[in-house]
């Protein structure tokens, strides 16, 4: 593998092969005296984040130290692209002054696959750790991976995503990922928060979230990312809240093994309630602690190995 | 295997070296050298901890603990570790899957570890093993123990306890098969 961009074309095996990797190195990591390995050793990972972030960026970060990677942040202030610098010429010379892999957040969707496509030529890899509205595999993957930990398996498992679809990347790499490895999703939210063309995706739909938890071994909460918002898609956060929001009465229709996500960053009392985010059903902290593991595997398995194109 | 003859040549020019008989002999013979230089069966014995190499050292340090307890009487701990992230050779080939790394209870402070492994050739796994242990404690010591030997060495390795020396050209490859992964034991040279 040399790129990550989307979970779309990541088939099972693949994706398996990740979690896999990722489970292993957990358990390496379990108890150990030195939290390091020397796996990438002499290797340049740099991010390159042109949106906020904390959870995604400081994972990155630890994920490649842990790995001995020498990693380097770059964000858009306080580098030449607040000089108005490309985002061409900004990879073009992290590539030129040595990264092996360039790991992106960008608020334009397909910002990693033009990435990709400019360092076509070299060896550097590309992550894409966010691109707009579109995709961000590496949440789907420990999303997946904390399921696999609660769930066992993901086959014939169901899970809900419940909010803002639309603005989604989250929602559309687990979408594609999910499905690969055998799970039934579900999305619910109101027709506003539903991109067009939902019906093509391999997925059910429904507006009424009342109606699904009972049936559901997991329901993934989604953020209302007003930042994203350009016109009106709902009345109120309030009613919002109260159509689409996870709160205590809901959480008792779900079955009892079911299991609450959330990518973060949540808003408590607009999309999950506190009581709801702290419940035991809430892998929460669990999915953080899985981003780290879940990246180092995609590390892995894109720079531990001989090299595919000069 | 039993109507197959030792040393015989299959027709596809594969030699058996060890049949299913001879494997478990050298298993117990190694648990007993264990238990001797280990000094395991004196009241003073320091605490063991086999740790296979997996894929095929795993299982071959659970049947020495078998062993081991069933010849002295005394449980000794094992688990495995896996060196793959410690491999010299990451880049040389495609990504190779990583395998199970558990360590025992107590973890390996202050023990006296033996590595166990099917083959020992160039030495390189042993190398990433030494390093592999590095960053999980610091034992008392750490030995070697291998069912076959098959020379070749490119690091300045030996092993402690060896089931079968054996001599081979470089092209040859030698393989170990165990009921846990092969459904029956033996040694064979292709």
């Amino acid at each position: 593998m040399k790129h990550l961009l989307s979970t779309d074309g990541l088939d099972r095996d693949q994706a398996t092969a990740i979690l896999d990797t990722a489970d292993r190195l957990k358990q390496a990591l379990l108890g150990r005296e030195v939290r390091k390995l020397p796996t990438l050793r002499g290797r340049t990972v740099i991010t390159m984040f042109y949106e906020n972030s904390t959870r995604t960026r400081v994972s990155f970060e630890i994920a490649g130290k842990w790995m001995s990677a020498d990693v380097i942040n770059v964000s858009s202030s306080g580098s030449s692209v607040s000089k108005g610098e490309s985002l061409r010429d900004t990879a073009l010379t992290l590539q030129a002054a040595g990264a092996d892999c360039v790991i992106v957040r960008h608020p334009a969707s397909g910002a990693a696959h033009r990435l990709a496509g400019w360092l076509k030529h070299t060896n550097t890899s590309v992550v894409n750790a966010g691109d707009g509205m579109h995709e961000h595999p590496t949440q789907a993957l420990l999303d997946a991976a904390t399921l696999r930990d609660r769930l066992g398996s993901l086959d014939g498992r169901r899970v809900a995503i419940v909010g803002d679809v639309l603005h989604s990347r989250v929602a559309r790499s687990n979408v594609h990922l999910l499905t690969a490895l055998g799970a039934e999703v579900t999305l619910v939210a109101p027709p506003t928060l539903l991109p067009t063309g939902v019906e093509k995706w391999p997925v059910a739909v429904s507006h009424s979230i009342d109606a699904e938890l009972a049936s559901q071994d997991a329901v993934m909460m989604l953020r209302v990312q007003a930042e994203r918002m350009t016109g009106g898609f709902f009345p109120s956060s309030r009613e919002y809240s109260i159509a689409y929001g996870l709160n205590e009465r809901r959480l008792k229709l779900l079955p009892e093994h079911a299991v609450v996500l959330h990518p973060g960053p949540m808003l408590r009392g607009m999309e999950i309630a506190s009581v709801v985010a702290d419940s035991p059903q809430a892998a929460i902290t669990e999915q953080v602690r899985n981003g780290v593991h879940v990246r180092m595997a995609v590390l892995y398995h894109l720079l531990a190995h001989e090299e595919e194109n000069a | 295997m039993a109507s197959r003859q030792r040393g015989a040549t299959d027709p596809a020019g594969d030699r058996e070296i060890l049949s299913a008989g001879d494997v478990a002999r050298t298993v117990a013979r190694m648990a007993h050298q264990i238990i001797e230089k280990t000094a395991l069966d004196a009241p003073s014995a320091p605490d063991v901890v086999l740790m296979g190499i997996p894929s095929r050292g795993a299982p071959l340090a659970r049947r020495l603990a078998a062993k081991i307890a069933e010849f002295s009487g005394r449980q000794v701990h094992e688990g495995t570790l896996d060196i793959t992230l410690y491999r010299d050779d990451l880049r040389r080939g495609p990504t190779r899957p990583l395998e199970t790394t558990k360590l025992p209870e107590g973890g390996i402070d202050d023990k006296l570890v033996v590595l166990v492994d099917d083959v020992l050739f160039s030495g390189r796994t042993i190398r990433a093993a030494l390093d592999a242990l590095r960053d999980h404690g610091r034992p008392r010591a750490v030995q070697l123990a291998v069912l076959v030997d098959r020379g070749h060495r490119e690091l300045p390795i030996r092993a402690d306890y060896v089931g079968k020396n054996l001599p081979t050209s470089k092209t040859e490859d030698v393989v170990v098969m165990l009921d846990e992964f092969d459904g029956r034991d033996g040694v064979v040279l292709k």
